[in-house]
């Protein structure tokens, strides 16, 4: 019997392809597949069919490059065994399909709500009541934080348990980002209007998640991709790295009070982000991806003026870099902080940056390659510690690597496709997924249309939905004061996770 | 130490020397311009726009919509042009509006920017910055705002941790549901007398997510607002040249 179907990344299939399995099947299937290394879940979520849910469950083949996707029709009401209780990286999708549609589970150990979406299933589950983990003791206290944070950053709140100055346990409650964004890419018609909610995702990923959405819509269009949009998109992804990876490296100076490095790092960021405004005119990014055509063709000239650019930066970056990681000051705050083991990262399925400093290889450009990724032939960067200081230098590694594959990409500068290939509407009852590897790492969009080939549903996930645990437990026997020096390092998303 | 001042030599001067006559590179859109000597199919315009913010009539574009996409420009480019002009904060939600034929730049109106601002906050305005469904892009933008390039901090103008040492409030996103009740409370932690500044389109109108049912925009209907800032981000330069028309620090 076929158990699950194995498609590719950006690949389109009909819905009806997808084996339906009984759910005790399904559950023995999924969770086996887990028990190799090279599988893991990128995607898994419920839609509402038939007065019944679908369950689809995604998992990614590393060594074969494909997808294997099954499912499941159950019964609103349900009381299932769960996945988590098998391999926990299931236990975000398994508490989102709980709080969206109700669905109980019989041995989930941690069933709370994840972000009070407006449509949950129990609307009496309010945000100002999240069931927060507490420990009984005398010598314990608890230190909640937020959702309003003291910088200027988004909104989520923190609850640690100490013992005097020491981390015991920290909750981490979302939610409060909120905007229904999925439910939005249904309601709203228009591939503009769509292309516009896909780049309010996560504003410091707009390329990232823009590129997701075009690939799984001309998927679904069947619309051949020319060179020139497959160029421009994995520019841009090499280029939000650069940027984005720069800021990171001056806030992470700034909460060990290393102003030098903080200000130099930060300036730095600022040719690179203006390099995107001088082509597209944001700069964030936003209007330069778009599905089946390109506003803004790459030309020879932006190409010299890029290169102008680097030959600017990295001088400065590396002399910058070279005298930070030679501070006793510094090496002491980042060294051996905020660890996270490999087990810990493999167990609750971290990705991208979170997976790799623990030395786990999981990078899509690598095992799933898009856009012109193939011929990049991109080898991860590992780290092995797990520390505050491998996601910085995993950053600092990323930096020049990505500034040496934007230079191949330049040597080929593809000319604009004039051909007007129209991009026509979405094949009906069909099924796609898109991976992309963004600089925060695997980011997964799906969508399914209905008979008229209307999107009937729509998921997306950043890599901070698996992420955020890990900074969870990087903090525990940690000193309290360390904690904005752990966050800063993973710089996960909360819109994102909140959608 | 030795290192440390060969790096800053290698720096040189980073930071932008007069903010009100700065240019931005590139293609920057800006505030935009109709040409009213083109004809156009109008409704063509209407409808491609994402968010509402074209109507015709005259044609005109809101700004406090628009999510500077620029695909009206690219629909018809001999109408409508974007220009690099960063100077598009106001205190008057109307005056956001560009209308066919309008050529001149978007200020703020001094009637109505009440008298205790620029007595209280011209030398010194502390802001606290509360992100209700922000995109993290504004954000990004208001932290740049006080970088070594922008450098606000040169005319007494930050953004500090507690509500308690703020004298306004700058609020992005389109306002979630679930951030409705934290924003109304650090509002009300502010020592009167306060300012309120929208930064972003997603703030001032909600932007994209203007229909969701998972926002709860009620604060806004509550209170004056002293600053509208456009943008999807704002850009840190419409977002500075706006606050220090709004406390005269440029009349």
């Amino acid at each position: 019997m076929i158990k699950h179907i194995s498609i590719k990344n950006n690949q389109s299939i009909s819905l009806h392809d997808i084996p339906v399995l009984k759910y005790d099947d399904f559950l023995a299937h999924n969770t086996s597949l887990l028990k190799e290394e090279h599988h893991h879940c990128v995607n898994y979520f419920g839609f509402p069919q038939e007065r019944k849910l679908r369950l689809i469950c995604c998992i990614a083949n590393d060594n074969e490059h494909t997808i294997l996707v099954s499912s499941s029709l159950i019964n609103l009401d349900s009381t299932l065994p769960s996945f988590t209780h098998h391999h926990l990286s299931f236990h975000i999708f398994e508490r989102e399909i709980h709080e969206n549609y109700g669905i109980r589970y019989s041995d989930h150990p941690w069933l709370k709500p994840i972000r009070f979406s407006h449509d949950r299933y129990d609307r009496n589950s309010k945000i100002e009541n999240y069931p927060f983990y507490k420990i009984d003791s005398e010598e314990l206290h608890e230190v909640g934080v937020g959702p309003i944070h003291a910088g200027i950053i988004e909104p989520g709140h923190f609850r640690f348990i100490c013992n005097g100055e020491q981390i015991i346990h920290l909750e981490i409650q979302l939610g409060f980002q909120h905007r229904g964004i999925e439910k939005l890419f249904l309601e709203k018609k228009k591939l503009l209007q769509r292309t516009i909610l896909a780049e309010s995702i996560a504003g410091d990923t707009v390329v990232g998640h823009t590129t997701a959405f075009v690939n799984l819509w001309e998927s679904l269009c069947g619309f051949k991709v020319g060179n020139d949009l497959m160029f421009s998109r994995t520019l841009a992804l090499e280029l939000e790295r650069i940027a984005i990876h720069t800021g990171d490296l001056s806030a992470i100076c700034n909460d060990i009070a290393y102003q030098l490095g903080s200000a130099v790092f930060g300036r730095l960021r600022t040719p690179v982000i203006n390099f995107f405004q001088i082509w597209c005119g944001n700069r964030m990014a936003k209007g330069l991806v778009r599905a089946g055509k390109n506003n803004f063709p790459f030309s020879k000239e932006l190409g010299n003026r890029l290169l102008h650019l680097f030959e600017q930066y990295e001088p400065d970056f590396k002399e910058m870099y070279a005298e930070f990681k030679t501070l006793p000051s510094v090496l002491a705050r980042l060294e051996k902080t905020g660890i996270v083991t490999k087990e810990q990262a493999y167990s609750i399925g971290a990705v991208g940056m979170s997976a790799r400093m623990s030395g786990i290889v999981r990078d899509i450009r690598m095992t799933h390659p898009h856009d012109l990724y193939p011929q990049l032939h991109h080898k991860p960067i590992l780290k092995h510690h797990g520390d505050v200081y491998s996601r910085t230098q995993i950053r600092k590694e990323e930096i020049l690597q990505s500034i040496d594959y934007i230079k191949t990409l330049l040597k080929n500068i593809p000319e604009e496709d004039k051909s007007s290939q129209k991009l026509k509407s979405p094949s009906a009852n069909a099924f796609a997924i898109s991976l992309t590897e963004g600089w925060r790492g695997e980011i997964c969009h799906c969508a399914i249309t209905d008979e008229k080939g209307e999107i009937a549903h729509y998921k997306i996930k950043d890599p901070s939905m698996h992420n955020w645990l890990a900074l969870a437990l990087s903090v525990r026997n940690n000193e309290i004061s360390d904690f904005p020096l752990c966050n800063k390092s993973f710089n996960l998303s909360y819109c994102g996770h909140d959608l | 130490m030795f290192e440390n001042i060969k790096i800053l030599f290698h720096q040189g001067k980073q930071y932008i020397p007069d903010l009100t006559t700065a240019k931005v590179p590139g293609i920057f859109r800006g505030r935009p311009i109709i040409h009213n000597d083109v004809q156009v199919d109008e409704q063509l315009l209407v409808d491609l726009c994402p968010t509402g913010a074209i109507q015709k009539n005259p044609l005109s574009i809101d700004l406090g919509k628009c999510v500077f996409c620029g695909e009206c420009a690219f629909a018809a480019p001999e109408k409508i042009k974007f220009t690099t002009d960063f100077k598009i904060s106001s205190n008057e939600r109307e005056r956001l509006i560009v209308r066919e034929g309008d050529d001149r730049p978007i200020q703020l109106n001094p009637q109505l920017i009440r008298k205790e601002i620029s007595r209280c906050f011209s030398g010194s305005l502390k802001l606290r910055q509360v992100s209700a469904g922000g995109d993290n892009s504004c954000e990004l933008e208001l932290n740049a705002c006080g970088n070594v390039n922008f450098d606000m901090g040169r005319f007494g103008i930050e953004f500090v941790a507690s509500p308690r040492h703020a004298d306004g409030i700058v609020i992005t996103g389109p306002i979630s549901e679930n951030m409705a009740e934290p924003l109304q409370i650090c509002y009300d932690a502010i020592p009167e007398p306060k300012i309120i500044i929208l930064a972003g389109t997603d703030a001032i109108s909600g932007g994209i997510f203007a229909d969701s049912p998972a926002l709860n925009r009620n604060f806004l209907n509550k209170y004056k607002i002293d600053l509208f800032v456009p943008g999807n981000p704002i850009h840190p330069l419409t977002f500075i040249h706006g606050i220090l028309e709004l406390i005269g620090r440029i009349k």
